[in-house]
């Protein structure tokens, strides 16, 4: 078993449903079906080959695992490198987690060009994975880039009016990021002669170097984090992008920004990392209390929890450069409860919008009478995004608050309003649609949750509980990369300070 | 495992009736949640037979562990958490039971059930939590049932912004409670009580740098959970959450918003007495705000005039009591307090809860009146109640109450003199505001006659947990007054004081005048209450329009609603849309992408003309631009 190129397995397998699907030939209705039973069967498949690669894991070693080399572009030296450690092996399974979810969700939403949308998000998913799991700079961007493909296809052919505005602005951001990456990766590809990423983080590259490297690697980071102030394309993409699509940018390609801090920016650049460790503390508050802010201000329950995914994204941002290993936990699991919560929520939203096809908040009112259990699910949701304790979202949150303490208290205080503002604003959205009176003609005939539906809500459910009572089940595994990441990063504390 | 089914059955019960409830039915989950229930009272009062006993934990498994931040899931067992468990489960028993009753009607049987179960696991939870990590789950599991029980009758727009209002003042105080647990965290490496606790003498007068000052190390700490306090109690300045609950079920009033999940502040003042002991300026904070509160509701509580807004402010004036006396360092008589209240609080809104039910829904005092023939047992029950709050010879009030006050005469902590004289003064306005309620929801003529005509005794599910409770509210006080054994015996080192904390022995030979004050006090408010709503009842119109300014002030709650909106609610809606559209829309997409696009569009329109077509035009760009590029690099780059 151990022989098998499992992580390759479960990047390409998706790949190959998708090329099953490309031949699928017939009736519109006939390819339909077939395309989604395609789909959801690869899904499956890739899924259940992910748990085995948690399954393997050991979580004593922080090093790579599971590891594959090959010679790929021999001409160039550059090999085929893929692995995983604790920081990746979370973000694989939830990338092929929420790509089950989606197609499962979108199993009657979507009617139109079914097998082009499956294909979609099983390349996606390909990417994906594979993004968390190449450790080869080339393969790593190809990966990243890669990604930008299916998710211009999902809001530009099943998006919203406005999708062609969304999709630009997104590119707008996303370009200058990318060519200052690829520049970063350039130079460093000259500076030591390898593209590999576990050589590369015993780099040890010129101080002087490296604030230049980092500057090039934020500006791509904190484009696809967001972080506040290039966050303005994320409220527009999701609000154009059709439900399964929100699902998998909140759910996933948000991590991929946190994912390239903890494996680029902290261990290639640990000097600059500390060094700009205050201009990161200093975007993220504003991003936490501005964009809170912000989003009680909304009237589209969509762009409502786009800002909030900014808002938790601020903690996220805080814990990875807290440099103590409960900042650095704290952040990982508020990215992986993010991922969990945040993807149920636009679920959510995708429940009432294929019924009632409106975003507005003001379109909904007293959905509990008619709905009890899409009311009880939307419930526990809206208070794991508002942080409460026993559910996932509190987790990071409180390791976060507690970590960055020791660092600077202030930038704690300004976290922990997060709490009360991020409570505001989901107990808000949650009043106006599912509490109140349900007076409008239109909500009259609304149906409670279909079987498809409950399918994809239930995974979330449990997670969901089960990372807020138990979070130790997903810290074991992580705790030893991130304890070797967060000594290597004291050490180079007290080194600065003791300068 | 005795104290393990105290804790999971109300889980049990809540999970059943939550998830089954269609299939079960609204009998099957009054059973299953009631029987339950029972069965962890009856645990708890088993349990009691430990007290006395060195702590002991029970460890269940493990929650996190990252470098020293240890956190367990875990059931203490010491003084403060069985007397705690057992106050908990045994109210929780009488208003389930009185819930069968009083719910009957509503269409929400199982889910109302559920929630109340779950309120009582997560109220259990935190008690017995032996880190704070497990405490906080419990403080905010308490919260959200509170928000889900107020909010019970979501069709209502009060019920809906009553809750949210709840949820988020509590959150204001966790906001502290958060950083006080990093804060500890930070100091001690450990969440865990006893790592705290023990280290905590150490600590004392050292200081630590945070937010930018140089603060006493054990002060901070204090006065941050001490802000969790201050919004879980309904404490000035977080109090204002509170009346507003009333809009909840009756029953919801009764367990969460006066007999046990506002008195977790308490709790949580009691349980960190190792650390308040030698935070002397955090002790000080404590006393001022509970002694302030204690006066402040009793004044609102003089002129409400819903029936269960009286209560609500008494209980927030009471709370203030059990602060302050823990403030002066009588911890014990502030947990004693706790105790009795429990009983009495809970009959008085159990109470108040079986008039308005007999009343078709009324709560306004205004239209009571005359009933009192109609419904002996509850008028009865009520009286026991309120001799017991307004602190009668012989009633639990009696011995708890005056406690406090004596305590609070004899300490000498800082604020310690004024808290008497607030509590003292308070104490009058107890007793009248108690008598005003009792005069004119029961006596007189009936200021409507068609409601007063159709009243009716509760039935038997609802007026004998009112004679249990009633039994409660004088037992209680008789039983628990060991709790104020100055050796600390009862409490087998669960409350600590320091060894010149001499408190609760110098509470034993107060002056005679001292001792019978609160009983002057209370004689002084019934009587003028007797007078003003009985002797003669136009003298409150009178004195309501002659003082006119301060009867508005009143009634109108010192205008903090109306100060919050302005000064918090308003500004950060106003706030907010500014971000958004000034500088969300207005700033960052005018300069940033929309900015961007437009220049490009310009840019891309003037390129436009250097398109000619010409071959020859395009080559020699192509040279000029290869000849630039060769120079650049070889003058720059080599050289």
């Amino acid at each position: 078993m151990s022989d098998w190129p499992l992580l390759s397995l479960v990047t390409f397998l998706p790949l190959v449903g998708a090329t099953f699907i490309f031949f699928i030939r017939g009736e519109e209705e006939v390819v339909a079906q077939n395309s989604r039973a395609v789909a959801l069967w690869t899904a499956l498949v890739t899924f259940l080959l992910s748990l085995l690669i948690w399954a393997q894991f050991d979580p004593a070693d922080p090093g790579f695992q599971l590891v594959e080399k090959s010679p790929w572009l021999s001409g160039l030296g550059i090999n085929y490198y893929m692995g995983v450690d604790g920081i990746s092996l979370w973000f694989i399974l939830l990338s092929t987690l929420l790509t089950l979810i989606c197609i499962v969700g979108s199993w009657h939403s979507v009617t139109s060009r079914v097998k082009e949308y499956m294909i979609a998000f099983l390349v996606m998913c390909t990417m994906l994975v594979g993004v968390f799991s190449a450790l080869d700079l080339v393969l790593f961007y190809v990966f990243f880039e890669g990604i930008l493909i299916p998710m211009y296809l999902i809001i530009g052919i099943w998006g919203g009016p406005r999708r062609i505005y969304a999709a630009f602005k997104f590119f707008l951001y996303t370009l200058v990021g990318s060519v200052l990456f690829l520049v970063a990766l350039i130079v460093m590809y000259l500076e030591t002669g390898t593209t590999e990423i576990p050589e590369l983080m015993r780099a040890n590259f010129d101080p002087g170097l490296q604030l230049w490297l980092w500057l090039a690697m934020f500006a791509s980071f904190a484009v696809k984090m967001p972080m506040w102030p290039f966050h303005t394309w994320l409220p527009d993409a999701h609000v154009e992008a059709p439900t399964a699509g929100s699902v998998i940018l909140a759910g996933v390609l948000l991590k991929i920004g946190g994912y390239g801090f903890l494996r680029f920016s902290l261990p290639m650049l640990p000097e600059a990392s500390l060094f700009f460790a205050p201009l990161i503390y200093a975007l993220s508050v504003v991003a936490i209390v501005y964009t809170s802010l912000v989003a009680l201000a909304q009237s589209d329950m969509k762009k409502l929890i786009a800002y909030s995914s900014v808002a938790h994204m601020g903690i996220v941002t805080i814990g990875i450069f807290t440099p103590n290993a409960l900042g650095l936990t704290g952040g990982l699991l508020q990215m992986i409860s993010h991922g969990f919560v945040s993807a149920a929520l636009f679920l959510v939203v995708g429940v009432v919008y294929d019924r009632i096809h409106s975003r507005e908040i003001a379109a909904y009112g007293g959905l509990a009478e008619r709905m009890p259990v899409y009311a009880a699910v939307f419930m526990l949701f809206m208070l794991a995004s508002a942080g409460l304790p026993g559910t996932s979202g509190f987790v990071g949150e409180i390791l976060v608050i507690v970590g960055v303490f020791m660092e600077n208290s202030w930038v704690a205080l300004l976290a922990a309003t997060g709490m009360i503002l991020g409570a505001a604003y989901m107990l808000w959205l949650y009043r106006r649609v599912v509490f109140g009176a349900l007076v409008k003609e239109t909500l009259r005939g609304i149906r409670d949750l279909r079987a498809n539906e409950i399918a994809a809500f239930a995974p979330l459910v449990l997670l969901v509980l089960f990372m807020g009572l138990y979070p130790q089940f997903f810290i074991t595994p992580i705790a030893a990369s991130v304890a070797s990441l967060s000594e290597r990063l004291m050490e180079v504390q007290v080194q600065l300070a003791s300068r | 495992m005795l104290y393990a089914v105290v804790l999971f059955a109300p889980l049990l019960g809540a999970a059943i009736a939550g998830l089954f409830g269609r299939l079960i039915g609204d009998r099957g989950a009054q059973l299953v949640t009631c029987a339950l229930m029972g069965v962890s009272a009856l645990a708890a009062t088993i349990g009691l037979s430990a007290l006395g006993d060195p702590p002991t934990t029970v460890r269940l498994f493990t929650w996190a562990v990252v470098d020293g931040f240890v956190a367990e899931w875990a059931i203490r067992v010491d003084g403060l958490s069985i007397v705690m468990m057992f106050v908990v489960s045994v109210v929780s028993f009488l208003i389930h039971v009185y819930s069968i009753g009083y719910m009957a009607h509503d269409p929400g049987i199982p889910r109302f059930f559920s929630y109340l179960s779950f309120f009582t696991f997560a109220m259990l939870a935190l008690v017995t939590s032996d880190n704070l990590i497990q405490l906080y789950f419990g403080w905010e599991g308490v919260g959200v049932a509170s928000y889900l029980l107020i909010g019970y009758w979501y069709t209502r727009p009060q019920a809906c912004a009553a809750a949210i209002k709840a949820f988020l003042v509590n959150r204001v105080g966790d906001f502290g409670l958060a950083l006080g647990i990093a804060a500890t965290y930070f100091v001690f490496d450990s969440v865990q009580f006893d790592v705290i606790f023990a280290n905590a003498a150490r600590l004392a007068e050292t200081d630590i740098v945070v937010f930018g000052a140089r603060f006493d190390t054990l002060t901070i700490i204090a006065v941050l959970l001490f802000i969790g306090a201050i919004g879980k109690s309904a404490q000035l300045p977080l109090h204002t959450w509170l009346p507003d609950a009333m809009e909840g079920p009756t029953p919801v009033s009764a367990l969460i918003h006066a007999a046990t999940m506002v008195t977790a502040g308490v709790f949580l003042v009691a349980r960190f007495s190792p650390l308040f002991e030698y935070a002397p300026d955090a002790l000080a904070l404590v006393a001022f705000l509970g002694a302030t509160t204690a006066l402040f509701a009793a004044s609102v509580g003089l002129v409400q005039n819903d029936i269960k807004r009286v209560i609500a402010y008494s209980t927030c004036s009471q709370l203030g009591y059990m602060f302050a006396a823990a403030g002066v360092g009588a911890y014990a008589a502030a947990i004693f307090h706790l105790f009795t209240h429990a009983f009495f609080k809970a009959l008085m809104f159990l109470g108040a809860g079986s008039v308005i039910h007999a009343l078709k829904d009324e709560q306004d005092l205004r239209r009571m009146g005359g009933i009192w023939r109609k419904l002996p047992l509850t008028y009865g029950a009520m009286w026991v109640g309120s001799l017991a709050l307004v602190g009668f010879p012989g009633t639990a009030g009696f011995f708890s109450k005056d406690a406090i006050i004596e305590a609070a005469w004899v300490s000498e902590a800082a604020f310690a003199r004024y808290a008497f004289l607030m509590l003292l003064l308070a104490a009058v306005l107890t007793a009248f505001y108690t008598g005003r309620l009792m005069f004119l929801a029961f006596h007189g003529r009936p200021r409507d006659p068609e409601l007063a005509a159709h009243a009716h005794e509760s039935p038997p599910v609802m007026t004998v947990p009112l004679g249990l409770l009633a039994i409660g509210a004088v037992l209680s006080g008789w039983l628990g007054y060991v709790m104020l054994d100055p050796s600390g015996g009862f409490w087998g080192g669960a409350i600590f004081t320091q060894a010149d904390n001499r408190v609760l022995e110098e509470i034993e030979t107060v002056p005679a005048l001292i001792k019978w004050s609160p009983t002057l006090a209370l004689a002084l408010g019934l009587g003028l209450a007797w007078l003003f709503y009985v002797g003669a009842p136009a003298l409150p119109d009178l004195l309501a329009q002659r003082l006119r300014p301060l009867y508005a002030f009143l009634l109108n709650k010192w205008y903090f609603d109306e100060l919050y909106d302005a000064l918090f609610v308003r500004p950060a809606l106003r706030l907010a849309d500014r971000f958004w559209r000034g500088v969300d829309l207005g700033v960052i997409d005018r300069f940033g992408p929309d900015g961007v696009a437009l220049a490009t569009i310009e840019a891309a329109k003037r390129a436009v003309r250097l398109q000619t077509g010409y071959l020859y035009h395009y080559a020699f760009a192509m040279l000029i631009g290869i000849v630039a590029l060769l120079s650049w690099y070889l003058l720059l780059v080599r050289g």
